[in-house]
């Protein structure tokens, strides 16, 4: 199984890294956001409320962060649909001896692609003058949460990607995916929210890892149960999700 | 151009000394062509030989970088709209729109020519017909098989009936069935309403089933031109393959054939060689039988088009395909 | 009608007719807008708070944004059918036919205006039916609608150079996020006066989107104002003019014929 993975991750990374066009969107798309949120609206800190100590910068990298995370995993769940509709995964069906083990290529591959958009998000943040109050420990938490997400990603739109086995399931990947972080306190604190999204984010599980995340880089960890329970649960569900797709790849043959 | 302004099909194509240069890569070095009306002219190559550089440039769509070439009378550099209004062309690619219907393909190409009302609609259900697709019309391009698609890229060719057809690779990728259909229209067309057919390919049958003339091109250069039997005949050398009944006979055979010419490649147990002059197979036979050699098989193979190639630029066309 | 105009009406409609048979390719433009509409006019409510934020409602304030996300997604629609024409060789069969260079790139651009059209009714109606009140009046909203096709003009003129000028599918959308950047360094969520950060503020200041979305913002919020007016004009005239200009002239490389 490990080695199914590990060549299948290879194989990917090969592919990403031998065409930009691939590679770079999902690069370029967390940093134009970070740009636009930190640059364009660090006024809302003054907002009455508005109660984050390390500023408004290290407030929206977190989202930036966790969006990277999400995507990068939504954007590997194009190469799987990709691969299905080439017919290069029925290759990978014939060929490897544990089916499970293609999934945890994929998660690999996604993992790696999104641990490089993170450090370059990180670099960019630090150099744009992120303030960061955690310790080490903290941050520890922080990438810990994100790199959950990222396999969550992942697991949903290869579960999206192994059902239809088409790259017209794109959007239906991204979708979901783009409303459970906007429905989310992207901007301002969910004490700030108010009216119907207010209900929403309360009850939206990524403002569990959100409201984590900000209380790690702000030296002040918080809601950590709740945050990593959902995080371990959204694992389990959607596992079984990417699983079953699998299974029906199988037996679509 | 309206349709009422036809041109003459009197005049077919003349190319002086034509090139085309890509940076420091000639494409087409400097080609000579005379084509008569009403002719089936057979381009063949490998692929990269310069066939569709050729046709992109006597339909106008690439301007060429040296020598003059005249299509249906006009001048393709000078004289653009008078060859376009002339020429009809099915190109490599079946560039056709996979959301639009067949019958949408038709119009669109009927109105930009200047067809209208029910000129155009009688038209359009004539090539429909004439090509096999009038029950298939109204369905979108992409769910037509590539047979399919290459008939209605032929439609589109002939929308504004014009006097001379290039067809770049019309075959390449379809069935034997798809195929024989479409030979037999493109030689209806030349023979009954006397069009021009320039038609490039890199199988040797359809230029020899087809063409009434063939022009070999590689690396830019047409390296034989005539009827496919004068090219044959050119050769005029058969290939005798004998496979002897007891394989230890091998040697003796060896020595007989060699005799009747040089040797040849031959399948792995039999011995050919390419025969000297022509009726030479009978002294064959007669010597086996002299010898007491007794042949399991005997095949005689007649000069094919890729012989002519072999035999005018060293290779066969397949391993120029490898080499292009 | 003159021959110029027919051809221009028959790449117009195959260009929309090829739109509307793909639900993937505009579903997501009309709905991803008015989602984001949704979504950010609650989730930046409380930017409204801020000292000198110029309305109340910021719904009223990110309405502009939706014209503007649409006009993006109709430039890159049309940039991706004429790189996959250029790609397919359509363009090729369409340079055999005597359709003319700018019959072929205005009626390309129908397609996106026409799409466009639809899009800025519709978020302006979902505008309307939120609440929205234009200062305005009906002129504005006129106005607005305009400007919104103007716009998707601009942008989808600009899509076809990207498109003839890369020939590939993949080239245009590899160049969408660059676009999307402008939109993303506008004032498109605060004022300008209000952007504390000032290499952000130069960047909105000199970034031509935000004149558009201002001018559009003005009729919405503010009634006429006739500075904000010219200048949102002006830009999309001129990038309408630009993008028209390097288009024509990648046609003339991309479909040499004599």
């Amino acid at each position: 199984m490990i080695s199914v993975a590990l060549g299948l991750a290879y194989r990917q990374l090969t592919v990403l890294f031998k065409n930009p066009s691939l590679f770079l969107p999902p690069m370029l798309f967390p940093l134009m956001n970070f740009m636009s949120f930190a640059g364009g609206l660090s006024r809302l800190r003054h907002v009455p409320g508005f109660d984050f100590h390390s500023g408004y910068t290290a407030f929206t990298f977190v989202f930036v962060l966790l969006q990277s995370a999400a995507f990068g995993g939504v954007f590997a769940g194009f190469g799987i649909a990709r691969d299905f509709e080439y017919g290069f995964a029925r290759r990978l069906l014939v060929s490897a001896p544990q089916r499970s083990g293609l999934i945890l290529g994929y998660a690999l591959s996604a993992l790696t692609r999104w641990a490089m958009i993170a450090i370059v998000l990180t670099t960019v943040a630090l150099i744009g003058g992120m303030q960061v109050g955690g310790n080490g420990i903290d941050l520890f938490g922080m990438y810990a949460l994100a790199m959950i997400f990222n396999i969550v990603g992942l697991l949903w739109a290869c579960g999206v990607a192994m059902r239809f086995r088409s790259i017209q399931s794109g959007p239906l990947m991204q979708t979901p995916v783009f409303l459970l972080l906007f429905l989310s306190p992207v901007y301002v604190p969910l004490s700030l929210l108010t009216g119907w999204i207010h209900g929403v984010a309360r009850v939206n599980p990524l403002t569990f890892l959100l409201e984590a995340g900000r209380g790690f880089i702000d030296g002040h960890p918080t809601q950590l149960a709740a945050a990593f329970g959902v995080s371990a649960a959204l694992v389990v569900f959607f596992a079984f999700w990417a699983r079953t797709g699998l299974a029906r790849a199988e037996r679509a043959g | 151009m309206a349709r009422s302004d036809k041109v003459s099909r009197d005049a077919g194509i003349e190319v002086i000394g034509l090139v085309r240069r890509f940076k420091d890569v000639e494409a087409v070095a400097g080609i000579d062509l005379t084509i008569s009306p009403g002719e089936i002219y057979g381009f063949l190559g490998p692929n990269g030989a310069g066939k569709s550089t050729t046709v992109h440039m006597l339909t106008t769509l690439l301007p060429p970088s040296a020598g003059r070439a005249t299509v249906a009378g006009f001048d393709v550099v000078k004289q653009g709209s008078k060859v376009r209004a002339s020429i009809g062309a099915a190109l490599q690619e079946a560039a056709l729109d996979p959301f639009l219907t067949g019958r949408e393909h038709l119009r669109l190409g009927a109105s930009l020519h200047g067809i209208r009302g029910t000129e155009r609609k009688q038209l359009i259900e004539r090539l429909l017909e004439r090509v096999g697709l009038t029950t298939a019309g109204d369905r979108k391009v992409r769910t037509y098989s590539g047979g399919m698609k290459r008939r209605l890229d032929l439609a589109l060719a002939l929308i504004h009936d014009p006097s001379i057809l290039f067809l770049d690779e019309p075959t390449t990728g379809l069935d034997p069935q798809s195929r024989s259909a479409l030979w037999t229209e493109v030689a209806r067309l030349a023979r009954e309403e006397g069009v021009t057919v320039f038609l490039t390919t890199q199988y040797l049958e359809e230029a020899d089933v087809l063409a009434d003339r063939v022009g070999i091109i590689d690396h830019g250069h047409i390296v034989a031109e005539g009827t496919p039997g004068d090219l044959k005949a050119q050769i005029g050398k058969s290939t005798v393959e004998v496979v002897p009944e007891n394989h230890d006979e091998l040697g003796r055979l060896r020595e007989l054939l060699l005799r009747f010419g040089e040797e040849t490649a031959a399948r792995p147990g039999a011995f050919a060689v390419q025969l000297n002059g022509k009726g030479e197979l009978p002294s064959v036979i007669r010597a086996l039988d002299t010898e007491s050699l007794r042949a399991a098989e005997i095949n005689l193979h007649q000069p094919t088009l890729d012989d002519v190639f072999l035999a005018k630029t060293g290779r066969t066309l397949e391993g120029a395909e490898e080499q292009a | 009608m003159s021959v110029i105009a027919h051809q221009v009406a028959l790449i117009a409609q195959r260009s929309l007719v090829r739109t509307a048979r793909q639900p993937g390719v505009w579903i997501p433009p009309l709905t991803f807008p008015l989602i984001l509409m949704a979504v950010n006019s609650n989730g930046l409510k409380a930017a409204t708070h801020l000292p000198g934020f110029p309305t109340n409602s910021f719904l009223a304030f990110f309405v502009p944004f939706s014209f503007m996300q649409g006009a993006l997604f109709a430039s890159a629609i049309a940039g991706t059918d004429l790189a996959r024409d250029v790609d397919t060789g359509f363009l090729n069969r369409l340079a055999l036919t005597p359709v003319r260079g700018a019959a072929l790139l205005i009626g390309q651009v129908g397609g996106a205006v026409g799409l466009g059209t639809i899009q800025a009714v519709v978020y302006l109606a979902v505008a309307l039916l939120a609440g929205v009140h234009i200062v305005a009046g009906i002129g504005g909203a006129v106005l607005i609608l305009l400007l919104a096709i103007l716009v998707a003009t601009g942008f989808g003129t600009l899509g076809l150079w990207i498109a003839l000028r890369t020939g590939s599918g993949e080239g245009v959308q590899s160049t969408f996020p660059l676009l999307f950047f402008l939109l993303l360094i506008s004032s498109m969520n605060l004022p300008r006066n209000l952007i504390e950060v000032n290499w952000f503020r130069d960047l909105a200041t000199i970034n031509p989107v935000s004149y558009m979305i201002e001018a559009m913002r003005s009729l919405v919020i503010s009634g006429w104002d006739t500075q904000a007016l010219v200048l949102g004009f002006g830009f999309a005239l001129a990038l309408i003019g630009i993008s028209l200009l390097l288009s024509a002239r990648q046609l003339k490389v991309r479909m040499s014929r004599t």
